[in-house]
């Protein structure tokens, strides 16, 4: 793979590009751990957050609001940095770069979840109810096959957010796209100038990106065509 | 009839309502028994869809006692599955669930509440069906169905919970008019058949063929409480009086 890349592109480049990919590979995995950790984590939010118990909605509310008014970079630095440093414990950048994504997507995707599930007329709960269908399977067979069409659209959309959102991982030292770009951009190497190695990486951000930002406008598409 | 304790369906006893500030029901006091017919009417917002949906413990009254069958409706939720278990309830916009075919809408509840299987519960849905006469549609989609369908599948998912007393709120209220004709006549049959029914409506000549009782409210009190014959031709209140004269001038 690396020779038939230094074929194509000679050295040094066939190499950068051959690293930068190779790099990319983390992007992804972290992109798809914090997608499907965080949720997780998020169906367990949105319960709370559609429950008939008051007290539930209010933690879930309070999850929610609470992680989506800090910013990415500053949950990074947390759990990367800050806490490491206040309870004197090594935590590698993989830890803390999930920690972090999986709280930020979380947040995100419950109330992206929660909104879908609000956008369902409340006439269903009260038909599913009224047959004496309990809580859980009213939700189940009732409201969320009809929540998923107001939901998968954002969801898909927001995956894109997510990918670029890894990119802020490489600040606590997460090897992953963004890190070796930025490694080969300060080299003294010729030809790994920066205005050189950034639309290189934007390309291949941009070929992660790109299929599903594709899904998600078709997802809406489809959806407007249905209502 | 007889009117004796055991065979009460609902028993209000000073009953009160508020939404926030609003009080939406005044200490409202209603027996109804097994077999009654009662129709409710009133002007809009007088509280007639607050006082069957408390019945049902869509709405949570704040004060009073609603009994259902001899249980009595309170944040327990015990006590409001077994009151839901024989009290089935159709709505003004039919509630149907989209994206299930009639059949599947119909067996739901029978599969979760009465541990029927599918095959058991089609079979008891599909007799429904064919009591409100659309046995040929059980496997479409209720978008598929004009309104009136609509509703009369509505009523035969209640049904197939075999409840005691079945709620209306307003059940033609959203129809086209040659539709509400056969929303009607399913409701008479099922009145012919002996079943417990409150309805709100205000299809006056339903009422006089079927009601034995009827209710008129206005600002969250029951204001009458008659038999049609009496409140049509003679009615106590003013406030009755100018309801009448003005469904009657429409
Ligand atoms: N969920 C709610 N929150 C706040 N106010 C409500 C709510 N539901 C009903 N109300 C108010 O309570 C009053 C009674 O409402 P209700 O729906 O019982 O009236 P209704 O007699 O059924 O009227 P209509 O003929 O228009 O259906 C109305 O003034 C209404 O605005
Ligand atoms: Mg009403």
């Amino acid at each position: 793979m690396s020779e038939l890349l230094i074929d194509i592109f000679g050295k040094p480049h066939g190499i950068i590009i051959f690293q930068l990919v190779a790099a990319a590979r983390f992007t992804i995995y972290l992109s798809l751990v914090a997608f499907s950790g965080g949720g997780v984590v998020a169906s367990m939010i949105t319960f709370l957050a559609v429950s008939p118990q008051p007290g539930l909605r209010k933690i879930a509310q309070t999850y929610i609001w609470f992680f989506q008014s800090i910013p990415l970079l500053m949950l990074l630095f947390l759990t990367g940095l800050g806490v490491p440093r206040l309870i004197g414990v090594d935590v590698n950048p993989w830890t803390a770069a999930t920690i972090s994504l999986v709280l930020f997507t979380s947040a995100y995707l419950a109330e992206v979840w929660r909104g879908a599930i609000a956008a369902v007329l409340p006439g269903q709960w009260e038909a599913g109810f009224a047959l004496n269908i309990s809580f859980v399977s009213t939700l189940k067979k009732v409201i969320l096959p009809q929540a998923i069409r107001y939901g998968l659209a954002p969801t898909v959309g927001f995956m894109v957010q997510i990918i670029k959102g890894t990119s802020l991982a490489y600040i606590i030292g997460f090897s992953d796209l963004m890190l070796t770009g930025k490694r080969w951009a300060n080299a003294p190497v010729l030809g790994s100038e920066p205005f050189i190695i950034f639309p290189i990486m934007a390309v291949i951000y941009f070929c992660i990106c790109y299929p599903l930002a594709v899904l998600a406008r078709k997802l809406e598409a489809e959806d407007l065509a249905k209502s | 009839m007889h009117k004796t304790d055991e065979n009460l369906v609902v028993n209000m006893k000073k009953v009160n309502k508020w939404f926030g500030e609003f009080h939406a029901l005044k200490d409202v006091n209603l027996s109804i028994y097994e077999g009654e017919r009662i129709v409710v009417c009133g002007p809009s917002g007088s509280g007639k869809s607050t006082l069957i949906r408390c019945l049902n413990g869509l709405e949570k009254h704040q004060n009073g006692t609603i009994e259902v069958h001899g249980t009595v409706l309170n944040d327990n939720t015990e006590a409001v599955k077994k009151i839901r278990k024989n009290v089935g309830m159709v709505f003004q916009q039919f509630n149907l669930f989209p994206h299930l075919t009639v059949m599947e809408n119909c067996i739901l509840a029978p599969v979760e509440n009465l541990h029927l299987s599918e095959a058991e519960a089609s079979k008891l849905a599909m007799s429904f069906l064919e009591r409100v006469q659309i046995p040929d549609q059980a496997n479409k989609l209720p978008g598929q169905l004009s309104g009136g369908q609509q509703q009369r599948v509505a009523i035969a998912r209640a049904l197939c919970m075999q409840p005691r007393l079945m709620l209306f709120d307003e059940p033609t209220s959203s129809l086209d008019p040659e539709m509400i004709k056969e929303v009607l006549d399913t409701m008479v049959a099922l009145a012919n058949d002996g079943m417990s029914m409150i309805c709100v409506t205000h299809e006056l000549n339903f009422a006089r063929r079927v009601a034995h009782r009827v209710i008129f409210m206005d600002e969250g009190k029951i204001v009458e409480d008659q038999s049609p014959k009496d409140f049509f031709e003679n009615p106590q209140t003013d406030r009755a009086r100018l309801f009448l004269s003005q469904i009657l001038n429409h």
